[in-house]
């Protein structure tokens, strides 16, 4: 039974319509007019406990606003939405303690004391006793490495330790449903690969439910099987990432580096396949992945290869594809 | 174990006291700002000693001392805060939580009062020194409904603010209408000067809107001037209960018309 389950949802927001200009200005002060927007368009798709599932789209396509559909913070138009058996927009208690919202923007930290401080308001709200807020303030504080952090003011972290105590404070209730809005915007290499080990394994010990919305790639690569494609508010595509990108690339990038003792004409080269690049013995082809074998098997048969290599396209292009055409 | 809202609250108070000493320096500035009865102690001071205005000098300086107490204790901001939450979206994270975001205000109202506390009595106590004539000894039924009174004095003040914040979930600055509230206030409230001196008229006016209990009332009782108890009870706990309702349907209201705004 899925812990997620939305059904047709969709959202229409008025938006004040304003001229530029003092004639507007003018007008916009004595009579406002609204436009209507369609931010979310019938979006259906259900998620089974224990997935953690990836939502793309790009900026303004209706991914922060389903979120906070599903966590209860604006009420939909149309359709519906039950997770783990509520309906969101009640905000019942017991709702709300099995869920939780990162938002990479917004932060709930108190800025002028150490997150511990924080933490202990979350404690009292979510009923955690003594004991077992110690428990998990030291286990959460391990797995994210900031056990020494945790008494420093707030406002004295880097950007990266803030996060990670902004997700400590987010999780200590332990919500069986995580939506996390961009967790790793604007953090370095490092402190991104910390939050992905940390959800990963988040996932794994609490068997918790994770959708989440970023716009680092390799942040889905490393965290979701499955993916949701949103585009101008409409659900595009709800399957398996390497579908996706078999799909929009269905292509392989194949290096070679010949023995410098032969000639290589570039015209022969271009029979092999789409010659991408050539320099000095260093060639790159985009070859189609249903050629793939017999490409490489008449390249090592008829040149002479020091070094060959093949890769998948980079996802960022692909997804960028995606995105352009708007349709899967 | 305590129960849940007390530990909830004794939590709140503590956190949030600890936030309200990382601006200690500041708060002495608050607490000074706060002054304005010392100032028309001084005015009143002058006024009385050259006619009859049925107050002598120091019974001026019992109610300006009265009143600078009651002002201390009352002082409300959660408008502005509450402004910021709703224009900067910080709203949305607080309303996942079980809990209803204005405990968070309301107990950081209560732990930045004991804060003050030293620099009150720090400025009480130069004020004894300034006008030893005012010091006085307030009977215990002046300390019990006088603490009481101030005690309700500051949660219908909030209250009242509360429910004017709620307007920010349609305007974009709630706190103008707070400023224009304001003005009534300063005159009503008898922190200019004391209700007695005010015209007959204005006074029984003055008496059925919210604004003297909100200073007068418990200052009166703290320094033993003579009040109708029952009456100011009653009226206040009447507008505290229609700030209640009024308030309860704008946060309803509001909440959703935030949420259809996008949150």
């Amino acid at each position: 039974m899925p812990i997620i389950d939305v059904q047709n949802l969709g959202k229409v927001y008025p938006v004040a319509v304003k001229e530029p200009g003092m004639k507007g200005t003018l007008q916009h002060f004595f009579r406002r007019t609204y436009r209507n927007i369609e931010a979310v368009k019938q979006v259906s798709f259900s998620i089974e406990p224990g997935e953690i599932v990836g939502f793309l789209g790009p900026n303004g396509a209706g991914k922060t606003t389903t979120l906070k559909m599903l966590t209860g913070l604006i009420h939909p138009s149309t359709g519906s939405v039950d997770i783990s058996g509520h309906r969101p927009f009640s905000r019942q208690p017991k709702f709300l303690q099995q869920i939780t919202l990162v938002m990479g923007q917004k932060q709930q930290l108190i800025w002028d004391l150490p997150a511990l401080d924080s933490l202990r308001i979350n404690a009292a709200v979510y009923s955690i006793g003594a004991s077992d807020f110690r428990q998990r303030v030291g286990e959460l504080a391990e797995m994210l490495s900031i056990q020494d952090q945790l008494k420093q003011p707030v406002r004295k972290l880097s950007l990266g330790e803030r996060m990670k105590a902004e997700m400590l404070a987010a999780l200590l209730h332990r919500p069986q449903v995580l939506f996390l809005d961009e967790p790793t915007l604007g953090l370095d290499v490092n402190a991104q690969t910390a939050v992905r080990k940390f959800l990963q394994e988040y996932n794994v010990r609490y068997g918790a439910t994770i959708l989440l919305t970023s716009h680092y790639m390799a942040d889905i690569t490393a965290l979701c099987d499955r993916v949701l494609v949103i585009h101008q508010g409409s659900l595009i595509y709800d399957g398996r990432l390497e579908a996706l990108l078999e799909q929009f690339a269905p292509y392989r990038e194949v290096a070679v580096e010949f023995d410098s003792g032969q000639t290589i004409e570039q015209d022969k080269l271009r029979t092999y396949g789409n010659l991408q690049k050539l320099e000095g013995c260093k060639a790159t082809f985009l070859v189609p992945t249903d050629h793939l074998t017999h490409m490489v098997s008449s390249l090592l048969n008829t040149l002479k290869i020091q070094d060959l290599s093949i890769a998948e396209p980079p996802i960022e292009d692909v997804i960028a594809k995606v995105f352009e055409t708007g349709r899967t | 174990m305590l129960s849940r809202p007390l530990h909830v609250a004794r939590t709140l108070i503590s956190v949030y006291y600890a936030y309200m000493v990382e601006y200690r320096a500041e708060l002495i500035f608050w607490v000074l700002s706060g002054s304005f009865p010392l100032i028309f102690l001084g005015l009143w001071n002058q006024a009385a000693q050259s006619g009859d205005l049925g107050f002598t000098p120091a019974e001026f300086a019992r109610y300006f001392l009265g009143v600078f107490l009651v002002r201390q204790f009352t002082v409300v901001w959660v408008i502005w805060d509450f402004e910021k939450e709703v224009v900067q979206g910080k709203l949305s994270p607080l309303l996942l939580q079980p809990i209803d975001p204005v405990w968070r205000h309301f107990f950081g109202h209560v732990a930045e009062r004991i804060t003050r506390l030293p620099f009150i009595m720090l400025l009480v106590g130069l004020f004894c020194l300034l006008y030893p004539e005012a010091i006085w000894l307030p009977t215990p039924y002046a300390v019990v409904w006088g603490t009481l009174t101030l005690v309700l004095s500051f949660c219908l003040r909030f209250l009242i603010q509360y429910t004017f914040a709620m307007l920010a979930f349609w305007v974009e600055k709630a706190t103008a209408i707070q400023q224009f509230w304001f003005l009534f206030y300063t005159f009503l409230s008898g922190m200019v000067a004391p209700l007695a001196l005010f015209p007959e008229a204005v006074r029984t006016i003055a008496l059925w809107t919210p604004f003297p209990y909100l200073i007068y009332f418990p200052a009166s009782l703290l320094i033993g001037l003579p009040v109708d108890l029952p009456r100011g009870l009653m009226i206040m706990i009447g507008w505290g209960a229609i700030a209640f309702i009024i308030n309860r349907i704008l946060w309803r209201v509001g909440l959703k018309h935030y949420s259809g705004m996008g949150a």
